[in-house]
């Protein structure tokens, strides 16, 4: 049958069982908003800003594991996607972004909202298309889902004309996809996986270092079995927070910068790093040259190029982490012997918890995220970048995979709100609860609109400390309390903010009122509610490697950075 | 650790921005690029890419999985470890007099190349050749004045295995 390109469009997302959009609309991509004006089975999710649209794709590809959809227009619109694909890119999650182009004779002409779009993505998605000719589109969509979905996932892009989304061709969607040239390693080698399950037999002092990477494969299950069958404590990075329940007694918590004593000692003295769908990134290894010294390391991961980039690889393994796990089970389905290492592990985590101090009748940050945890224990949590995600990470205890979506390879501010709108979409089913900084809740604050027009009951918790904490706190420890730039005192009233968007607005002043507000937050299904915490203004997260150092010297509290500061500074000089 | 030069053979898709996706690649992620030649091969569809680059062993490996990643190469060989063989052509604009030029058409003469272009003040010369003899002829010529200098970039190609 005979179609214009922009139906064509949206036929070939339907054939791909797409149900949601989150776009924006704009001259460029007209057309294709009037194809989903009427489309009965893909609703369009309009947002406000494109940065918001692509997060609420990203927020819902998290959340489901499907692949998520952001449609805007040529020019800013695109360049305003940007952001949003940059971090879906960095964190590995299916998205596909579409984008309308200017007609295809003005291409090049600096024509009115222009922008090479390929040219400014090319570095930041997986891949690209651009389409001039409407007969391309169902084999470019077809292609695009694929290629977003499978081996490591990530963002593709399709940049559509103007003129070949009015201009008419045959609609045929094509059954299979095969790319000579893209053909991703699932299987693990079975000679790899019988080396390292000779290596897990014989460690002494193994530990398993897993990433988002399993939560992307589905293999938390497999993992499980893993670690209980050998009985090898683990360590979750911030980016597979849930993949394995941190109320484990085998957990210990999320490695790296501002993660638990145990695992970043465990790391210097371990024997054996199983590392699984993780990539050894800077903020888990610390200095590399001292990273985990002791240890041989196996490295199970999808992507090839992530093996051995930064770390020495004694048993690479690529493939699927679900398909080399399951292998690998049925290799080590016996209890390790190492309990000697056990009981050190285990001194360590009774040593050394997170902790912190209460300080006068501030409200502790901490406390806030604890009461969040003890009220919301099985929410979706969507957390923003600075110290308040730290200080989720290591306060809420996740036990599930999908259930902590979060910026963590880009570290994108403002994008937890509108990734919360998408999760909601996706997962109605689930409390969707947003853990958020007064900095990076006014990046993104007009996704607010949409929420409330469309009644999404979001639970959004502002732990708000009037500065730009992170940076803050690096300028107090590092830069000699030159608070260049982060000043945030002159924050609105979120609260009275929130009300004027239509949302449910509470601030929160005193210790005494965080349960109730948290409580009375559970009560509100009409639409957000938006909890404004006044915490402590000057409160740290430890520990803390500082950057630079090796993971063994990390910073446990406030009281060894008193005494070594002076060290620090030396040290980075 | 050594610095080793290395020639990647890379087959492509013969597609839109293909080039420019693997020269991103190489600017975007700080490797280097000594040379790039890359032309369409007896297929159409495909592009042959071949790609002299250095870096140490961590480096070349980072090269050949991150070119892997991009989803229109086909193949990549890094043929610095196989037997294979290195042309590259250069063309050279060799400022002579008339009482000079016997002298570079010897020099011409000995390294085989091709006398292309003459005129009363200059003589253009086409030499094709591996690394070493495209050096010598450049020494050789070096002084008798070089106005310019223009070069295809190395290809390469394996050897046939006998039989």
């Amino acid at each position: 049958m005979l179609m214009r390109g922009a139906k064509l469009l949206i036929e070939s997302l339907k054939h791909e069982d797409v149900e949601y959009i989150f776009g924006v609309q704009g001259g460029a991509a007209m057309p294709l908003f009037d194809e989903l004006y009427d489309a009965e089975d893909i609703q369009l999710i309009p947002m406000r800003h494109e940065q918001g649209a692509a997060h609420a794709a990203d927020g819902y590809a998290r959340a489901t594991g499907k692949v998520g959809v952001t449609l805007a227009t040529s020019g800013p619109g695109a360049t305003n996607l940007v952001t949003g694909i940059a971090t879906a890119h960095m964190d590995s999650i299916p998205m596909v972004a579409i984008t309308g182009q200017v007609p295809t004779q003005l291409i090049g002409n600096d024509a009115f909202q222009e922008c090479d779009v390929l040219g400014v993505t090319r570095p930041i998605c997986k891949h690209s298309y651009l389409i001039k000719d409407s007969s391309e589109v169902p084999e470019v969509v077809a292609e695009a889902f694929h290629i977003a979905s499978t081996g490591r996932p990530g963002p593709v892009v399709i940049d559509f004309a103007k003129d070949a989304q009015f201009a008419e061709s045959e609609f045929y969607y094509p059954e299979q996809i095969e790319l000579r040239s893209y053909n991703p390693t699932t299987e693990g080698h079975p000679r790899q996986i019988a080396k390292a399950a000779e290596l897990i037999k014989n460690a002494k002092r193994p530990m398993i270092y897993a990433g988002g990477g399993v939560v992307l494969s589905e293999a938390s299950e497999e993992l499980r079995q893993l670690a209980t069958s050998t009985h090898i404590p683990i360590t979750v990075t911030l980016m597979g927070l849930g993949a394995f329940p941190e109320t484990h007694e085998l957990a210990m918590e999320m490695p790296g910068m501002h993660g638990s004593c145990c695992a970043n000692y465990a790391f210097t003295d371990a024997d054996l790093v199983v590392a699984i769908g993780a990539r050894f990134d800077d903020r888990v290894t610390g200095k590399l040259e001292v990273f985990s010294p002791k240890s041989k390391k196996i490295h199970i991961d999808i992507d090839p190029s992530c093996i051995g980039k930064n770390v020495w690889v004694d048993v690479p393994i690529v493939g699927d982490a679900k398909n080399v796990l399951r292998e690998l089970n049925k290799k080590v389905d016996r209890k390790t012997d190492i309990e000697p290492w056990l009981r050190q592990i285990n001194e360590w985590k009774a040593k050394y918890p997170f902790e912190y101090r209460q300080k006068g009748d501030q409200i502790m940050p901490q406390y806030v995220i604890e009461e969040i945890y003890n009220l919301y224990s099985d929410a979706m949590i969507t957390a923003d970048v600075g110290q308040h995600q730290m200080w989720a990470a290591q306060y809420f205890k996740f036990t599930e995979p999908r259930q902590w979506l979060n910026s963590g390879g880009l570290g994108t501010m403002g994008f937890s709100m509108p990734a919360m709108i998408g999760a909601q979409i996706g997962r109605p089913d689930k409390t969707q609860v947003n853990i958020n900084g007064d900095g990076s809740f006014i990046m993104t604050i007009q996704e607010l609109v949409p929420a409330v027009s469309m009644k999404l009951p979001l639970k959004i918790f502002i732990i708000n400390n009037m500065y730009l904490g992170m940076v803050r706190q690096w300028q107090e420890l590092f830069f000699n309390k030159r608070y260049a730039a982060v000043d945030y005192h002159d924050n609105p009233d979120f609260a009275k903010l929130a009300e004027a968007f239509g949302a449910t607005g509470i601030r929160v002043e005193k210790i005494e009122d965080v349960r109730p507000a948290l409580e009375q937050a559970k009560e509100i299904e009409d639409g957000p509610v938006v909890i404004d915490f006044i915490v402590a203004e000057e409160e740290n997260v430890y520990p803390i490697v500082p950057g630079g150092q090796g993971l063994g010297d990390l910073v446990r509290n406030e009281e060894d950075a008193r005494k070594g500061l002076s060290g620090w500074i030396r040290g980075l000089a | 650790m050594t610095q080793g030069r290395h020639i990647f053979s890379v087959l492509v898709e013969n597609k839109f921005g293909v080039l420019a996706r693997v020269a991103g690649l190489f600017s975007g992620r700080g490797f280097n690029i000594d040379s790039l030649s890359v032309s369409e091969t007896e297929d159409p569809n495909t592009s042959q890419m071949t790609i002299v680059t250095h870096g140490d062993e961590a480096i070349i490996e980072q090269i050949e999985k991150q070119l892997n990643r991009l989803i229109e190469v086909i193949r990549i060989k890094d043929i610095t470890k196989e037997n294979h063989v290195e042309r590259e052509m250069i063309l050279v604009k060799v400022a002579v007099d008339t009482a000079k030029r016997g002298e570079v058409l010897q020099i011409v003469d000995i390294f085989r190349a091709r006398t292309i272009d003459v005129a009363s003040e200059s003589l253009t010369i086409e030499i094709t050749g591996d690394e070493n003899k495209l050096r010598a002829v450049i020494d050789m010529l070096r002084p008798y004045g070089i106005r310019e200098l223009v070069r295809t970039g190395k290809v390469a190609i394996m050897r046939s295995t006998g039989k």
